[in-house]
């Protein structure tokens, strides 16, 4: 399952952020995104997932491949851990659970509401979702915000688990993750610094109105 | 000057309707000053009516501008769905205030007239609450784009909240003719119809007509272009920031 | 698909849900209406068909904001997003979830209510068919316009701005039905335009909130 990116132009909001990302991830591989706070990391998770779409540039998987998880953990308070997972194992077509569970350890409190747990049990709970999602290709925003040394390795270690099975991920964080076959994009270069130099007008055709 | 999208350029809509934008207004101004000055003080008073009968000169066009500024702004909604061109989002944007005070001028010279028709400032007709609802169509459109940041956004908001809006104004109107018969008189314009205005009234008429036509255009090229330049300084302050 | 209802239903249902809220209103605003136009039952007899639907309307309004502003803020909607149903389904799905919590009580309280208000007896059959085939109208274009406003911070007051002149003439038809059998003439005309009206909403608006939607997820 390969992701291939060329050229990709992307935006927050009406700003350009990022220019000519060109990139690919092939089954089996992580690549861990970079980046100074701003950069526009999440941009580019949002566009790769289709939420956002690009201003340029082509971006080839192929159909419901991707698995996105951003900053939110997308849960909801008043539903127990099981009845979270399940749900969501429902709307993506799978029906087992257990892999999920065991994987961050989640047996033990199958059964309390999302709305009890603590940040980083939140968290777990959030990316465990990715594994019932059945998936191939996992783009994630900052995975382990409130995770401990404990349980980021065993983020990892799932993360590991996936490429195993022919899966790949994305992932934008500033911690190492001890990824066995892991290679790192820094998007520093492809800022958007203000606009392009062949086109002064190219980004907002309004610059130029007046003119 | 292939085709007419290049006045979907910003900077060619500025030029063109900075060019364009005075002789408009001295066309309105001259058209509206004709007619209403023919209309009010050199037509005869209708038989029925008396000298109430005037107010029309005003009222007709206001309200057909009313509901043609809506048109305008499904159209440029549409073009800007299908075309992404910017200025059409801003014209539309910039028609709707324009839209709603004919409308609020049509419902009050409505009402004036009706006070002394129908011995009523307000009657819950089709025509005159089909107006009501009209001008709730437009506040609502105005502030949809009022609360959202992003224009591009905005855009596509607003443009969606307008085509649905034009589908439930056209099911509200007959759904109004099915509620109330209504005391309004039938269209007074219509081509076809028997009982048609006197050419002595009418020919007054389409000059109002034509004036309140093209004040409307003069109003929203001028406020389009207040919206372009809006957006320039936004761009501006927006590029000087990343710079 | 029908995991997102069932999880709708139970979130509604659960504590914190809001279910019974609009319910709740309902009753306040029939039990405020002699206040305001006086005891007579005679006029309020007269008025009740109209007003039960007026009150079942505002009702329904009031929980509107709740259809995606609770997902949207908890990141729910992204993931829905990318997930393989499709957000016209998403919507059609919420708010078929909004009237099974929200319309379908109204229904079924509007006669207890009717009785506050003196409604004749032969408006009951028309008032409980014409709420029941009108009120899903009301959670369609409500998810419409919660679709359109889900971005905005306290977009609660601009949603009922944008969604009340699209109720016009569901309550229009709906009230008409209710207030012809009151009057013990035949009311199935208005009767079939309101189901006209829901179901020609149901068939188109889940498009108009999916494209709301994709908007205000970008």
């Amino acid at each position: 399952m390969t992701l291939r990116v060329s050229d990709l132009a992307c935006a927050r909001g009406p700003a350009q952020v990022l220019a000519s990302v060109s990139f690919s991830v092939e089954a089996g591989e992580a690549l861990i995104l970079r980046g100074p706070n701003g950069a526009g990391k999440t941009t580019l998770l949002r566009t790769l997932a289709g939420l956002t779409p690009p201003i340029t540039g082509t971006i080839m998987h192929e159909e419901d491949a991707i698995a996105y998880a951003g900053h939110a953990d997308g849960l909801k308070a008043q539903l127990s851990v099981t009845e979270n997972l399940t749900f969501w194992a429902s709307i993506f077509g799978t029906d087992d659970i257990t892999p999920a569970l065991t994987a961050f350890d989640l047996h033990p409190l199958a059964d309390r509401r999302a709305g009890e747990l603590s940040a980083g049990q939140k968290r777990r709970l959030s990316l465990a979702r990715l594994l019932v999602t059945g998936r191939p290709i996992w783009c994630l925003d900052e995975p382990t915000v409130s995770l401990d040394a404990e349980n980021t390795a065993r983020f990892a270690t799932a993360v590991e688990a996936h490429l195993a099975q022919g899966g790949s991920a994305l992932i934008a964080t500033h911690i190492d993750l001890g990824l066995s076959n892991a290679r790192t994009l820094d998007i520093t270069p492809f800022i958007a610094k203000g606009l392009p130099a062949s086109d002064p007008f190219a980004d907002d055709p309004f610059v130029g109105a007046l003119s | 000057m292939s085709s007419i999208w290049e006045y979907a350029n910003p900077r060619r809509f500025m030029a063109t309707s900075g060019a364009l934008l005075p002789w408009i207004s001295a066309i309105a101004a001259v058209c509206l000053v004709v007619g209403l000055v023919w209309g009010f003080f050199f037509t005869p008073n209708d038989f029925r009516q008396g000298s109430t009968v005037k107010i029309i000169y005003v009222h007709v066009p206001s309200a057909i501008m009313a509901v043609n500024a809506w048109l305008m702004m499904l159209v440029a909604s549409l073009i800007w769905v299908v075309r992404r061109h910017h200025v059409s989002a801003l014209a539309a944007k910039a028609a709707a205030p324009v839209g709603m005070v004919f409308t609020l001028i049509a419902l009050f010279t409505g009402a004036v007239w009706g006070q002394p028709m129908w011995g009523t400032w307000w009657e819950w007709d089709p025509r005159l609450t089909s107006f009501l609802i009209l001008f709730l169509f437009y506040l609502g459109f105005m502030a949809l784009w009022e609360a959202i940041e992003n224009p591009d956004q905005a855009a596509d908001l607003t443009a969606v909240l307008c085509l649905v809006g034009s589908v439930f104004a056209v099911i509200s109107r007959y759904a109004l003719v099915f509620w109330n018969q209504g005391l309004h008189q039938g269209a007074t314009l219509s081509l076809d119809a028997e009982q048609n205005i006197a050419d002595v009234f009418w020919y007054p008429l389409i000059t109002v007509m034509a004036g309140f036509g093209f004040l409307f255009l003069a109003l929203v090229l001028y406020r389009t272009r207040t919206e372009i330049r809006a957006r320039r300084v936004k761009a501006l302050i927006a590029q000087e920031r990343m710079a | 698909m029908i995991g997102l209802l069932k999880r709708d239903l139970s979130l509604a249902i659960r504590a914190g849900g809001g279910f019974g809220l609009s319910l709740a209103f309902f009753l306040i605003f029939t039990a405020l209406v002699p206040f305001g136009v006086g005891p007579e039952t005679g006029r309020l007899s007269e008025m009740a068909a109209g007003l039960l639907w007026l009150g079942a309307l505002l009702a329904c309004l009031l929980s509107l904001d709740r259809i995606f502003q609770l997902d949207w803020e908890d990141g729910t909607l992204d993931l829905l997003a990318t997930s393989p149903l499709p957000l016209e389904s998403v919507a059609a799905l919420k708010a078929l979830a909004h009237w099974l919590t929200t319309g379908l009580p109204l229904v079924a309280a509007a006669p207890v209510l009717g009785i506050l208000l003196n409604l004749p007896g032969a408006a009951y059959p028309w008032l409980i068919a014409s709420l029941f085939v009108g009120t899903p109208a009301l959670s369609i274009i409500g998810a419409f316009g919660a679709a359109l406003t889900v971005g905005i911070k306290r977009g609660g007051l601009l949603l009922s701005l944008l969604v009340l002149p699209l109720y016009v003439p569901t309550l229009l038809f709906g009230a008409l039905a209710a207030t012809r059998g009151a009057q013990g003439l035949d009311a199935t005309t208005p009767l079939v335009l309101t189901a006209g009206i829901t179901l020609g909403a149901a068939a188109l608006l889940p498009f108009a909130a999916a494209a709301a939607l994709r908007v205000n997820l970008r």
